[in-house]
């Protein structure tokens, strides 16, 4: 019981992260509908803004602090969201009317661009870094169950910003407007909707929530690298995917559901070092039966 | 009268609450020229779509040659001698004219996987077989001339024309054309008019219409079935359904409009 | 080369069969002096046969049938570890005269299993389609990966050494040949019509009798099975196998040469496949830099020439040729 417990806990903090991710992909391919490869390396470049950003605001706020911990996500986020911008402007937007595949190699070409440019020893080098302590941690000891800070913290950051996404996308103006260039972007424009100020955003703000999960991931992880975001970026890929790509609240429990898996097959001895096959494994048979993933609508194709 | 070559006995397809098609009963005979109208959304397209095996029915059977069609796929009917044109036109973009209609006439092929590869005698005359016959459509259609065009280079109306070209070549006993007059100009109608005769008379085989032009459909069609909401409200000869009073309501006078279908 | 796959009626031995047995010949001939060749530049024209293997077969799945595979690579991985394994087995009870044969049963077993596997894959393409087809290929080609690292049998993550050197250039380009000769026969004939057609348009294609679920499944079993021929050349040749070779970066490469050389076009890809396979040799000196310039090549291509590099006239005229 207590075993079960502590995978649940573990579980649910690792698929917050994946949820947070999981919300960028989906978020990119509800507007664009393609699949945003070089999402994971926001991820990525988001834990090297951070640390980068950390010493340099080390004089000014002290660190491990809860106020230089927001200090340094929000400068982090702010980066990436620009960085995301960025990439669509450069990248996918000469390419709006092109074949999805088109996008999506590019979309490739990009992630490796970005991957094998950090890896460069004039840039980021391939060298695992430590990650700087942004908050002070604590174990606490609940009965024989091991719950750290860290892990609240990951999962109180995902609720929250859960809420306000769920908040930006169904109450505000620029939220109907994503919505409604996801439904249709033809019409949304003709309906005076400019578009590729709400793709711009759309990119932004998943680019945003992808440095926050970078950061927590980091904060889990025993460093940081530039290929750090690849294996995260596949879960949240295949989480995206498992909820019914496009569908916000579908890739929040697409994440979720594969932390989960991912920590309670990895806790079963013998099967630990199949954990990253089995994720693959139950994607495709999901996707088997129910080909639009769990909470997303399947088109009929009009004849 | 002999046995129907197709035949619809309350034929019904529900998507969620909506009643797309609902109790259709039709009978087509073999060789018989029958046009299906109604206004916008009445369901003809989607009753096409029921014979062609692109939907399933929800509810009553589809029989043709005897046999019931439930549970077969797109492909299994134009075996069974179903084939047909789309509304929106759905050639093959990137194959050329001559190639669009060469991958319809395969499935009366002895020759698969085996053959294409190992190019015996026995292949180059079947391959041969198949340009000649593909050459002849082409030219029964005036297509002959542009077999090496892509098929997504030409003109709108000869798009139309491979289209049904292509239906043909599978050899069938029906021929569905769906809307095959839309944007057409009234001399180009006209055409199309005698068209759909000749291939009648020259193929021998029954031709079901989906058209919103009055003119082509009371021009040629032996028998018309009319839809609303998915119900068939009437059923007869063009004149017959000229003077019946629902078909009359249901399109609330507007033959006058007949021209910009 | 309009005549190249042209199917002229003729002798037993006549069209595209004397292109074929023209071309394994001359493999054959040309690998009897391989010899006097520099073992470096022999080592990588292997390099090049196997390249040509790998694009022309995932040809046939992405670009003549239009679906998008990224597992590639797995195939490849199949298939190179299922002939490795049986030449290590077998090789000591075969004399040296019966090497050749053994080899050749080696490479059989690899591309049967890779197709089985192969068979296996293209079921879920049934349903699913384009991005969410490429995610299930991606993934298959990770669990693979991820089996073979935990397979003792063969070596697990330390990789499958002291596999026979049985690859020869003379192999390489006579499987190479056949390869190209199946798939462009097979494309360029009124069955094979069909393979573009359900790419063009599935439900017109279904509509004029055309089974796209067993296009689709035969494309994914043919393209694994000569991948997975691919992966035993390259296990004798390279005569290591590492589960780390086979991943995701392998299946782009791939992905990029059929790209490169125009979906489809079986001459572009085969350039495009020894030009990708020849770039890294060029850009030897500026290893560091490589796989950035990789990368930017491919974003530069997708913007500029999505179409490929090597596309010309010649598919349209040779296949209306009959």
């Amino acid at each position: 019981m207590e075993w079960f417990f502590q995978q649940l806990i573990n579980g649910l903090a690792l698929g917050s992260i994946y949820a947070l991710i999981a919300l960028g992909y989906t978020m990119v391919y509800g507007v664009l509908r393609f699949i945003n490869f070089a999402h994971s390396d926001v991820l990525m470049l988001g834990a090297y803004a951070a640390f980068f950003i950390a010493p340099a605001i080390q004089p000014l706020v002290p660190l491990p602090s809860l106020t230089g911990a927001l200090l340094v996500t929000l400068f982090s986020a702010l980066i990436c969201a620009g960085i995301g911008i960025l990439i669509e402007f450069l990248a996918y937007r000469p390419l709006r009317t092109r074949p999805k595949l088109t996008v999506l190699i590019t979309a490739i070409g990009v992630s490796l661009f970005i991957e094998f440019t950090c890896q460069h020893k004039a840039v980021f080098g391939a060298d695992t870094k430590p990650f700087p302590t942004l908050l002070p941690s604590t174990d606490f000891h609940l009965g024989s169950l091991l719950v750290s800070s860290n892990d609240l913290v990951v999962m109180f950051v995902t609720v929250l910003l859960l809420v306000g996404l769920w908040f930006v996308v169904q109450k505000t103006k620029v939220g109907t407007a994503m919505r409604a260039v996801s439904f249709n972007q033809q019409a949304a424009a003709l309906m005076g909707v400019n578009i590729n100020r709400i793709i711009s955003f759309t990119f932004g703000l998943g680019s945003a929530l992808a440095a926050v999960a970078g950061i927590l991931y980091a904060m889990k992880a025993p460093g940081i690298e530039p290929l750090m975001g690849v294996q995260p970026g596949i879960r949240a890929f295949i989480a995206a995917v498992l909820g019914g790509i496009g569908n916000l609240p579908g890739a929040a429990l697409g994440g979720l559901l594969l932390g989960l898996l991912e920590t309670f097959v990895g806790g079963i001895s013998g099967l630990s070092s199949y954990r990253d096959g089995i994720a693959f494994a139950i994607l495709i048979l999901i996707l088997l039966f129910k080909p639009a993933g769990l909470l997303g609508k399947s088109s009929v194709e009009k004849v | 009268m002999s046995q129907p070559l197709l035949q619809l006995d309350q034929a019904t397809i529900r998507f969620g609450g909506l009643t797309a098609v609902g109790d259709l009963s039709l009978d087509v005979h073999a060789n018989e020229l029958v046009g299906l109208i109604g206004p916008n959304g009445a369901g003809k397209t989607t009753a096409f779509n029921l014979i062609t095996g692109v939907y399933q029915t929800t509810a009553g059977t589809i029989h043709f040659g005897g046999r019931n069609i439930r549970g077969m796929k797109p492909h299994d009917l134009t075996k069974l001698g179903i084939a047909r044109t789309f509304q929106n036109i759905r050639l093959f973009s990137s194959l050329s004219v001559f190639d669009n209609v060469r991958a319809a006439t395969q499935l009366h092929r002895a020759h698969g996987i085996r053959n294409a590869l190992w190019r015996g005698i026995g292949f180059h005359r079947a391959e041969k077989e198949v340009e000649t016959q593909v050459l002849e459509l082409l030219d029964i259609f005036d297509l002959g001339r542009l077999r090496d065009e892509e098929a997504k280079s030409l003109p709108y109306g000869d798009q139309r024309r491979l289209e049904i070209v292509r239906a043909l070549a599978t050899k069938p006993k029906l021929l569905l054309l769906d809307e095959p007059a839309a944007g057409m100009n009234p001399t180009e109608k006209e055409a199309l008019m005698k068209l759909i005769k000749f291939i009648q008379t020259k193929f021998q085989i029954a031709i079901m219409l989906v058209e919103h032009d009055m003119k082509v459909v009371m021009g040629i069609c032996e028998k018309i079935a009319v839809l609303e909401y998915g119900r068939k409200i009437a059923e007869g000869t063009p004149v017959e359904i000229q003077k019946d009073p629902k078909v009359i309501a249901a399109y609330l006078g507007t033959e006058g409009e007949d021209d910009d279908a | 080369m309009p005549s190249l796959f042209n199917s002229q009626p003729s002798t037993a031995l006549g069209g595209a069969k004397r292109w074929l047995v023209a071309g394994i010949l001359l493999a054959v001939v040309v690998s009897l002096f391989s010899a006097q060749f520099n073992r470096y530049y022999l080592g990588i024209a292997i390099d090049c046969g196997i390249s040509i293997i790998l694009a022309v077969s995932l040809n046939l799945i992405n670009g003549h049938t239009g679906q998008f595979s990224l597992g590639h690579a797995g195939f490849m991985a199949v298939g190179g570890y299922s002939a490795a394994k049986l030449s290590l087995v077998c090789s000591p009870m075969v004399p040296d005269s019966l090497k050749p044969l053994l080899f050749l049963a080696a490479l059989v077993l690899g591309g049967c299993v890779a197709a089985l596997i192969g068979l296996g894959v293209g079921i879920p393409s049934l349903r699913l389609k384009g991005d969410y087809l490429a995610i299930v290929t991606l993934g298959f080609g990770e669990i693979i990966r991820v089996v073979v690292q935990n397979m003792d049998s063969v070596g697990a993550a330390s990789g499958l050494k002291g596999i026979p050197k049985y690859t020869t250039l003379g192999w390489t380009f006579a499987l190479a040949a056949i390869t190209i000769y199946v798939v462009a026969t097979l494309v360029n004939s009124t069955y094979g019509r069909g393979f573009i057609a359900v790419n063009d348009d599935e439900v017109a294609a279904s509509s004029m009798g055309i089974n796209p679920v067993r296009y689709k499944v035969t494309a994914f079993v043919i393209g694994a099975f000569f991948a997975g021929v691919a992966g035993g050349l390259y296990a004798h040749h390279k005569q290591f196998l590492s589960p780390t070779g086979f991943d995701f970066l392998k299946s782009i490469d791939i992905v990029v040469m059929v790209i490169l050389g125009g979906m489809g076009r079986t001459v572009g890809v085969i350039i495009a496949a020894i030009v990708l396979t020849l770039l890294p040799e060029v850009l030897r000196q500026f290893a560091d830099y490589r796989m950035i310039i990789y990368s930017l090549i491919i974003i530069g291509l997708m913007m500029a020439r999505p179409q490929g590099l090597f596309t010309t006239g010649w598919k349209k005229k040779g296949v209306a040729a009959v």
